[in-house]
């Protein structure tokens, strides 16, 4: 018996263009293991929101903001937000899925990343013949697997590293990693620079109700879309 | 560290959770009943990543203190500054980490010590 061979092909195929981009998760994963035990979250609750959410820079910012106690609202609301360019891929990605059952298309839904949209949208377009449904899945549990167990494991080796190794500071450092590659043009790279401007005075200054991080992410969306105004509809 | 509890966590959790599988499943769910996503909201989409990840990132690592040095002169600033190179010719995680943590701890354990 030869268990690899009776895997679909195109699930293997998904598997195999998945590897590169999962050898950049695990480090990812493991700090959002590592900075949830250190902001005060137990190993179950580090797992149990990679399972529930499985979306790692909304994930990296909600325990950034519970490790500061900000406000129950303010660490939702940055989540969504933070996630909701998934509309997008939604909606680019749909037509592809439209021939499948409601439960597939359900569970498709909820292991869409960046990652496994563009890996699978490159390849439906270039390649009317791969079998969709498997090698999105051949992309998308992998991509799962890795960062669960890459969380599993951050949160246990958090869990007993001292905290003078000011192991937090990974945060900003994934947040930087992310930060610098999305400020592409004029408009991105105003709307980050005015964000981190405001942010740092908001924080010297003091906002009420823990409202810094909106009041200073709004200030950079507004900025962007100043510099570039309204595009051609 | 968080004085949250556990229930806010989890409540936190599932909401952020229901939320996100939402805007995953909408078109995927919908197709055909809904239009694109206006071109308007897609506009303003493109600026979310470098604002909130910039609102993040600054007060996390710069530290406004009394004096222009001490502000300069600070561990988390200067690993944030290597980091930033790094992330600039890299665009890796993995490097971003690797070498901010090793400036911050150089600066921590020896420099500063």
């Amino acid at each position: 018996m030869d268990g690899q061979k009776r895997l679909p092909p195109d699930f293997r195929a998904g598997i195999r263009a998945a590897g590169p981009i999962l050898v950049g998760i695990v480090p990812f994963a493991l700090v959002a293991g590592i900075t949830a035990t250190n902001a005060g979250m137990t190993i179950l609750e580090a797992v149990g929101m990679s399972v529930v959410v499985f979306a790692g820079a909304s994930q990296l910012a909600a325990i950034d903001l519970i490790g500061s106690n900000a406000p129950f609202a303010v660490v939702v609301a940055t989540a969504v937000v933070i996630n909701l360019r998934m509309l997008m891929y939604s909606a680019s990605i749909a037509p592809f899925f439209q021939s499948l059952s409601t439960r597939v298309r359900t569970l498709l839904a909820y292991l869409l990343t960046d990652q496994a949209y563009a890996l699978s949208i490159a390849e439906y377009t270039r390649n009317a013949d791969r079998n969709r449904l498997w090698y999105y899945v051949g992309i998308a549990i992998s991509l799962w697997l890795v960062w669960q167990v890459g969380t599993l494991i951050g949160a246990v080796v958090g869990a007993g590293v001292p905290a003078s190794l000011g192991l937090d500071f990974a945060l900003p450092l994934v947040f930087l990693a992310l930060l610098v590659p999305a400020m592409k043009d004029r408009g991105t790279t105003t709307a980050g620079l005015v964000a981190g401007g405001v942010a740092l005075v908001v924080t010297a200054v003091g906002v009420p109700l823990g409202l810094d991080l909106p009041v200073a992410a709004v200030s950079g969306l507004v900025a962007g879309l100043a510099v570039d105004g309204w595009r051609e509809q | 560290m968080t004085t949250w509890s556990p229930a806010s966590i989890w409540a936190a959790i599932v909401l952020i959770g229901v939320c996100t599988f939402t805007i995953r499943l909408s078109f995927i769910y919908l197709f055909g009943r809904l239009d694109g996503v206006p071109p308007r909201v897609e506009q303003v989409l493109r600026y979310v990543p470098a604002a909130v990840l910039a609102a993040l990132v600054v007060p996390a690592v710069v530290t406004v203190e009394s004096t222009l040095t001490a502000t300069l002169l600070d561990e988390r600033l200067l690993a944030g500054a290597v980091a930033t190179g790094v992330a600039w010719r890299t665009e890796d995680v993995l490097a971003t980490i690797v070498l901010g943590m090793g400036t911050l701890w150089l600066f921590r354990f020896v420099v500063f010590a």
